[in-house]
């Protein structure tokens, strides 16, 4: 007996959901795009917030920045929930591995003491910072809208609070918990850190998201990472010997590199959308960075001494650079 | 001229490849069978590691492809950043 083999080709029905058809064509749809295009509440919002009934509960006015297409934000990095959270594994098996390196080899007790106290100065009170940044993302993802541009926002704000955690964990590794309560008394009361917290406190009442967009992850993030972890801690501390500070941090080395790629994306097709929006977000961009740049100049100089004031003015030409390719110019 | 191709699995790691190919190859024809994505070209096929990047939204190693790849037809040409099917004609 025979027996032919044959493959029946079918096709199915439907490639896609509809709303995913009319956007991209009737083709398999991405997981990116299914879960991200057109899900945003944005009809039949009956209920008027009773804290503020001028706007709708998702509102595109509570911003001042206008886009034709929200959606057109997306983010390059196509995080969804189950690429976000592979992703964020992974990293974080990797930080386990560096945070038991160092302390099953006790690089910790190795560390010169004066680097010690840098790393403990500079680094605890920042993971109050983090959680400022957590909260402001949450804002945004709370308050803005199109579901591309609001669901990276909450990944970012929980990435935030994973580097909170993380520089509680290297406090507690180099100072146990004397240093987190020493660390929470410098950014209550010491000099340094005080403009700093306005910052973050100022932040923490703004109600354009967009604006609070620009002030946290573009200027105040675009300078204190590569002024604090690349170059502080990179080259600075390791240089002097203390490279098993820049093993506990570097998740937030490598956090920015993959962020900025997401803020950059979203940055430029704002600007590109309209000129009154390429206008507000150079004035935004301008009047936050500024102050980021004031801001740090104290912070800086915790690890840098009388260097701090060059390093923050170059990674200030650094920022002003890297924005002026995706078309703000500071 | 003769054909190139290149066979590709269908699956949800493909996906933004194949469209990586026809963005760099739009006279390139893309025959979807069952479970296998064939992609024919006239004389030359490239690949490039920089679209499929965008497409895929991380860093792409030309050599994932292996993974996925059914089979080919061409000399290649296999650098970091590109891979190019072709025939000496």
């Amino acid at each position: 007996m025979q027996i032919d083999l044959r493959t029946v080709s079918i096709e199915p029905q439907r490639q896609t959901f509809d709303h995913l058809a009319r956007r991209f064509g009737d083709k398999p749809a991405s997981r990116y795009q299914e879960g991200s295009y057109d899900i945003q509440a944005a009809e039949n919002l009956h209920y008027l917030p009773t804290w503020d009934p001028e706007q709708a509960l998702y509102d595109t006015r509570i911003t001042k920045i206008v886009m034709q297409d929200w959606y057109a934000l997306k983010d390059p990095r196509q995080f969804y929930y189950s690429t976000y959270t592979l992703a964020r594994a992974r990293q974080q098996d990797s930080t386990e591995a560096n945070f038991d390196f160092v302390e099953s080899r006790g690089l910790a007790d190795m560390l010169p003491e004066d680097l010690r106290t840098i790393a403990l100065n500079l680094l605890v009170p920042l993971r109050h910072a983090a959680w400022g940044a957590n909260m402001h993302n949450t804002f945004i993802c709370g308050y803005g809208f199109g579901t591309t541009f609001t669901q990276p926002c909450m990944y970012h704000a929980m990435d935030q609070l994973g580097i909170a955690q993380y520089l509680s964990r290297v406090g507690l590794l180099l100072g146990d918990t004397a240093a987190l309560n020493e660390g929470k008394a410098a950014w209550m009361d010491g000099a340094a850190w005080q403009p700093l917290r306005h910052y973050v406190e100022d932040c923490l009442v703004l109600r354009d998201p967009f604006e609070l967009f620009v002030a946290q992850n573009v200027a105040l993030d675009g300078l204190l990472y590569p002024l604090v972890y690349e170059r502080i801690v990179d080259d600075v501390l390791a240089k002097r010997g203390g490279s098993a500070v820049a093993m506990l941090t570097q998740f937030m080395s490598d956090w920015f590199g993959e962020t900025r790629k997401w803020v950059d994306a979203v940055m430029r097709t704002a600007a590109a959308e309209s000129e009154p929006n390429r206008q507000l977000l150079q004035e935004w961009t301008k009047k936050w960075s500024d102050r980021a740049a004031t801001t740090l100049r104290p912070v800086a100089a915790l690890a840098l001494g009388p260097a701090a004031d060059e390093a923050v003015n170059e990674e200030v030409i650094a920022l002003t650079a890297r924005l002026k390719k995706i078309g703000i110019e500071i | 001229m003769s054909t190139v191709f290149i066979a590709l699995q269908t699956n949800e790691e493909t996906r933004p490849i194949i469209d990586a190919i026809v963005i760099d190859n739009p006279l390139a024809v893309v025959l979807r069978e069952p479970a296998m994505v064939k992609i024919n070209a006239q004389g030359r096929l490239v690949i490039r590691r920089e679209t499929i990047e965008e497409q895929m939204g991380r860093d792409y190693d030309l050599q994932e492809l292996q993974i996925n790849l059914i089979s080919l037809s061409g000399y290649v040409d296999e650098t970091e950043d590109t891979l190019t099917l072709y025939w000496n004609e």
